[in-house]
C-alpha cells in the first residue's frame, strides 16, 4: 500500500517535470507563453512530490516491508537500524531514486529562491534541470523502478553486502549523491545562458552558491569515502586509483576548476565561455561517473551494481544530455563575448594557470579510467594503475600547487612578479630546507616534492591574512586560505604516508611482541566474538608507542552470515603524530595467526586536511550568501526610497 | 581552452566543436563495447602446460586417491578443486551430475578437508567422482595456480591443462565445458 504511494508520486513528478519541460520552453519562444508563469510553481510541486517519493522508499526499508522486491533483496529484519535506514540507498534503485530527488529539490529550490536573474535565463534553466530529471526518472520508472512488488511475500530478506554495513555508508554515498547532483543546476544554468545569451557577473553570482555546494559536499563525500575504503577494505591504503574514486575524483577537479573561473567571471567579468564550459562538464563527469560505476562497463573492487542494459539506458541518456550541451556550446560559442582582458601576472592569470591544470589532472584522470575500456576495443586487456596515475598526475600537480602559493598574493587585473617576490621568500625556503632534509633521510622522488610542497604551501596559503587586521578578513577571504591550507596539509598526510610508513606481516602467536616503528604491539589473545549478524574472531593487542602506555586494539575476522562473506576489520590506534594500523588475516597451518601491522605517520593529515578544504569553502558560501543577501536589501531599500520620492 | 587574451571573432571556431567531437568518440567506443560483451573468462597461463607432478591420498576410504599419472592413460578428464566448506561446491554439485551424466569422468581434488566432514559433503549433495584426492596442504590447488575453490580444469588423454574454470559450474557453462572435453579428445 505504501509502495504504491511512492511509485505514483514517481509518475506525479515524472508528469510534472515533462510540464516544467514544455512549459519553459514555450516561455522562451519569441511571443513569449502564457505557460511561463507555470513553470515555478510546477518545479516546486515536482520537487515535493520527488521528496514524498524517495521518504516512502525511507519508511519501506525502515518497517522491511519485504512485500517490495527492493527491501527484500537489500534488506533483513535482523539489521542494525541505521543500516536498514542506509539500505534506501544502498543499491541501484534507491541511489537513481536519490539522485533524481536531489535534481528535482534543487531545481525546486532554484525556481522558489532565484530572482536575481532575467526570467527567461531562470525559464530556460528550469527548463533544462526538467529535461535532464525527465530520463532519470524515465530510468527509474522503466529500467529501475525501486517500488517493484512481490509475490508471494518471502518471510526473510536478503541481506546487504556486509562491506557495506558500516557508518560510512550512511553518508558516504548520499553526501557524494548531492554534491554530484547539485551540480545539475550549475549544468542547467550553463544551458540556460547559452540558450539565453546571457553571461555576466550576476548569472555568475547565481551559479557560484550551487558550485560551492556541491563541490563542499564532493569534497566531504571524497574525503570520507577515502577514510573509509582506508579502515574498511583492510588494505592500508587510502586511494587505489580505482574507477569508482575517479568518478567522484573527476566531478571534484571540474567542479573545483568551475568554482574559481566562476569567481573571476563574479569579479572581473571574464573567462565567459570557459566558466561556461566548465559548469556543462562538471556535471556531465558526474553523469558519466555514475554511468561507469552502473553499467559495469569497467571492473572495479567497488562493483556493487552491475548491469549492462541499465548501462545502455544511461549511455543513451548521456548522449542526449553531454551531446546535446556540448553542441549547442559549440554552435553558441562563439557568439557568446569573452568577456574583459588582464595580463598574464594577475590574479586572473594564475586562476586560468590552475584552471588548465586542473583540466590537465582531469584529463589524465578520464584517460587513466577510460584506456581500459578502448584497449578492450583494441582486444587488449590492461588495468591502469598508481604509478601511471601519480606520476602522470604530478606533471600538472606540480606547477599548480606552486600556482596555488603566489597566485593568492596577486592581485586583480594587472600585477608582477617582482612586487609579490620578497613575500614568497620564506615558504620558499621552507619548501627548499623540507627537501633537503628529506632528500638526506632517502626520500623518494614524489613524496620528498610532496612533503617539501606542502610545508611551503602551508607557510604560503596563511600569506594572504599577512598585515591584515584579522577581524576585518572578509568571510570568502578567511574561506580561501582555509581552503588552501587544508590542501597542503592533505598534501603533507598524502607524502608523509607515502614516505615514512612501516609495515610488518607476521605469523604470531598468543604472547609474542611484534615492532613495528616506533610501537610495541603485543598479541595477547585471540577470542570468538558475536555481532547482531556475524561472528568474529576477534584478536586482542596491546600496543605501546616509545615505551608509552599501553593502548587495547581489537582486530577482527569477521564472517556475516546473511549473505555469507568474510572481512577484515581492521583496528586503529590514533596519535597526533600518526595511526597504527592491525589487521588480523588467517590462521595458518601451525595454529599462528596472520598479523598486519602498519605505522603510519600523519596519515591522519590527508582525512584532517580534506575537511579544511570544506570547512573553507562553507566559509566561503557563508561569505557570498550573506554579501548577496546585503545586496538584495540594499536595492529594496533604493527601490522604496525611489518609490516614496516618486510619490 | 580558449586563451582569454584571444579577440573572439564571428566566424567559424572548430575548436569549439572538439569537446563534442571528442565525447561522441567516447560514446562510439562505449557503444561498442557495451554491444559486445567481452568474454568475462580469465585465460589461465597453465592452458597447453602439463599436469605438475603429484600423488595425493586418498581423501574418503573406499575411493581411491588421485596422482598425476592417473592422468595420462588417453582419456578426457575434468579435474575438480572442491571443498565440503565450500558453499558454491555445494551450487555446483548438480552440474557435476550432469556432467557425469553425458559420460565424462571427473576426478576430484579435496582441499583441507576432514574425511567425515566430505563423507557428510557427498552423502548430501551426490558423490560425481571416481577418485578423489586429498590436498591438505593447498599444495597441488597452488602449483595448478588455482586461487580459490571451486575451480575445474579440463586435462587431455596425455596429462595436459586443455582448459580451466574459476568459479562454479552453473548451468550454462555445461555445454561449454562439455565441448572443452570433446576438443581435448580430438
Amino acid at each position: 500500500m505504501i509502495a504504491n504511494i511512492g511509485l505514483a508520486a514517481l509518475w506525479f513528478a515524472a508528469g510534472l517535470a515533462l510540464l516544467q519541460f514544455l512549459a519553459g520552453a514555450q516561455g522562451l519562444t519569441a511571443k513569449g507563453g502564457v505557460l511561463a508563469a507555470l513553470v515555478r510553481p510546477v518545479a516546486i510541486m515536482q520537487g515535493a512530490l520527488i521528496g514524498l517519493s524517495f521518504i516512502v522508499l525511507v519508511v519501506l526499508f525502515w518497517i522491511t516491508d519485504l512485500s517490495v522486491l527492493l527491501v527484500a533483496k537489500n534488506s533483513h529484519s535482523a539489521k542494525p537500524l541505521i543500516y536498514k535506514l542506509a539500505g534506501t540507498w544502498g543499491n541501484h534503485e534507491g541511489s537513481m531514486l536519490l539522485w533524481a530527488t536531489v535534481m528535482g529539490l534543487a531545481g525546486a529550490f532554484v525556481a522558489w529562491i532565484e530572482r536575481r536573474l532575467p526570467e527567461r535565463t531562470v525559464l530556460a534553466t528550469l527548463a533544462a534541470q526538467a529535461f535532464v530529471s525527465l530520463g532519470f526518472y524515465a530510468f527509474l520508472l522503466f529500467a529501475s523502478n525501486p517500488f517493484t512488488r512481490l509475490d508471494p511475500v518471502p518471510a526473510e530478506g536478503m541481506g546487504l553486502n556486509p562491506l557495506l554495513q558500516d557508518p560510512g555508508l550512511a553518508f558516504h554515498p548520499p553526501t557524494l549523491y548531492i554534491g554530484y547532483v547539485g551540480l545539475s543546476v550549475a549544468f542547467s544554468f550553463a544551458v540556460g545562458a547559452l540558450l539565453t545569451r546571457e553571461v555576466g557577473p550576476a548569472f555568475a553570482r547565481a551559479m557560484r552558491p550551487w558550485v560551492l555546494a556541491s563541490w563542499i559536499f564532493l569534497t566531504i563525500g571524497i574525503t570520507a569515502g577515502s577514510y573509509w575504503a582506508y579502515y574498511e577494505l583492510g588494505w592500508g591504503g587510502w586511494w587505489f586509483w580505482d574507477p569508482v574514486e575517479n568518478a567522484s575524483l573527476m566531478p571534484w577537479l571540474a567542479a573545483t576548476a568551475l568554482l574559481h573561473s566562476v569567481s573571476v567571471l563574479a569579479a572581473r567579468d571574464a573567462l565567459r565561455t570557459w566558466t561556461i564550459m566548465l559548469g556543462v562538464v562538471a556535471f556531465s563527469m558526474s553523469m558519466l561517473g555514475t554511468f561507469l560505476v552502473r553499467s559495469g562497463i569497467l571492473t572495479s573492487v567497488h562493483a556493487f551494481a552491475v548491469d549492462p542494459t541499465r548501462g545502455a539506458f544511461i549511455l543513451v541518456l548521456l548522449a542526449l544530455y553531454i551531446g546535446g550541451a556540448l553542441c549547442l556550446f559549440a554552435i553558441r560559442a562563439n557568439t557568446i563575448n569573452e568577456g574583459k582582458q588582464f595580463t598574464v601576472a594577475s590574479r586572473e592569470g594564475a586562476l586560468v594557470f590552475n584552471n588548465v591544470m586542473l583540466s590537465g589532472i582531469l584529463g589524465i584522470v578520464l584517460i587513466g579510467t577510460l584506456y581500459p575500456l578502448l584497449a578492450e576495443t583494441m582486444g587488449d586487456k590492461v588495468s591502469v594503475g598508481p604509478p601511471y596515475f601519480n606520476s602522470v598526475g604530478a606533471v600538472f600537480t606540480i606547477p599548480m600547487l606552486i600556482v596555488l602559493a603566489v597566485g593568492p598574493m596577486l592581485r586583480w587585473r594587472r600585477d608582477s612578479f617582482t612586487r609579490i617576490r620578497p613575500v614568497m621568500v620564506l615558504p620558499a625556503l621552507v619548501a627548499f630546507g623540507a627537501a633537503v632534509i628529506c632528500a638526506v633521510a632517502g626520500v623518494a622522488l614524489l613524496p620528498l616534492l610532496g612533503v617539501a610542497l606542502g610545508m611551503g604551501l602551508a607557510f604560503a596559503s596563511l600569506l594572504p591574512l599577512h598585515g591584515r587586521k584579522l577581524r576585518t578578513v572578509k568571510l570568502p577571504v578567511w574561506g580561501m586560505v582555509i581552503a588552501h591550507f587544508g590542501i597542503a596539509v592533505a598534501l603533507f598526510g598524502m607524502a608523509s604516508d607515502a614516505a615514512f610508513t612501516k609495515e610488518r606481516l607476521v605469523a604470531a602467536k598468543p604472547g609474542d611482541t611484534v615492532a613495528v616503528g616506533p610501537w610495541q604491539v603485543t598479541f595477547q589473545t585471540i577470542a570468538p566474538v558475536a555481532g547482531p549478524n556475524w561472528t568474529a574472531m576477534e584478536a586482542t593487542l596491546q600496543a605501546r608507542y616509545s615505551g608509552g602506555s599501553a593502548k587495547e586494539l581489537h582486530p577482527q575476522a569477521r564472517t556475516f552470515w546473511a549473505p555469507v562473506q568474510e572481512t577484515n576489520e581492521s583496528a586503529l590506534a590514533t596519535r597526533w603524530n600518526g595511526q597504527l594500523y592491525a589487521v588480523l588475516g588467517d590462521q595458518g597451518e601451525d595454529g599462528r595467526w596472520q598479523l598486519r601491522l602498519w605505522w603510519k605517520p600523519f596519515v591522519t593529515l590527508i582525512w584532517y586536511g580534506g575537511l579544511l578544504i570544506a570547512l573553507g569553502g562553507f566559509l566561503a558560501m557563508l561569505g557570498r550568501l550573506a554579501s548577496d543577501l546585503r545586496r538584495v536589501v540594499a536595492k529594496d531599500k533604493i527601490a522604496y526610497r525611489r518609490m516614496r520620492q516618486g510619490r | 581552452m580558449s586563451a582569454p587574451e584571444t579577440p573572439r571573432g564571428g566566424g567559424g571556431n572548430w575548436a569549439v566543436w572538439l569537446p563534442a567531437l571528442l565525447f561522441a568518440g567516447f560514446l562510439a567506443v562505449v557503444a561498442y563495447n557495451l554491444s559486445n560483451p567481452a568474454e568475462r573468462v580469465v585465460r589461465s597461463a597453465l592452458i597447453g602446460k602439463p599436469l605438475p607432478e603429484f600423488a595425493l591420498q586418498a581423501a574418503v576410504p573406499g575411493q581411491p586417491g588421485l596422482a598425476r599419472a592417473d592422468m595420462a592413460d588417453g582419456k578426457v578428464r575434468l579435474l575438480n578443486i572442491f571443498a565440503s566448506w565450500c558453499v558454491p561446491c555445494a551450487v555446483e554439485a548438480p552440474q557435476l551430475a550432469q556432467l557425469k551424466a553425458a559420460g565424462v569422468d571427473v576426478v576430484g581434488v579435496a582441499i583441507r578437508d576432514r574425511p567425515d566432514e566430505l563423507q557428510a559433503f557427498l552423502a548430501r549433495h551426490g558423490n560425481p567422482f571416481t577418485r578423489i584426492g586429498a590436498d591438505n596442504v593447498s599444495k597441488i590447488q597452488f602449483s595448478l595456480g588455482s586461487s580459490g575453490v571451486p575451480e575445474s580444469f579440463v586435462i587431455d588423454g596425455k596429462g595436459v591443462i586443455r582448459y580451466q574454470h574459476i568459479g562454479e559450474i552453473r548451468p550454462e557453462h555445461v555445454p561449454l565445458l562439455l565441448r572443452q572435453i570433446e576438443e581435448a579428445g580430438q
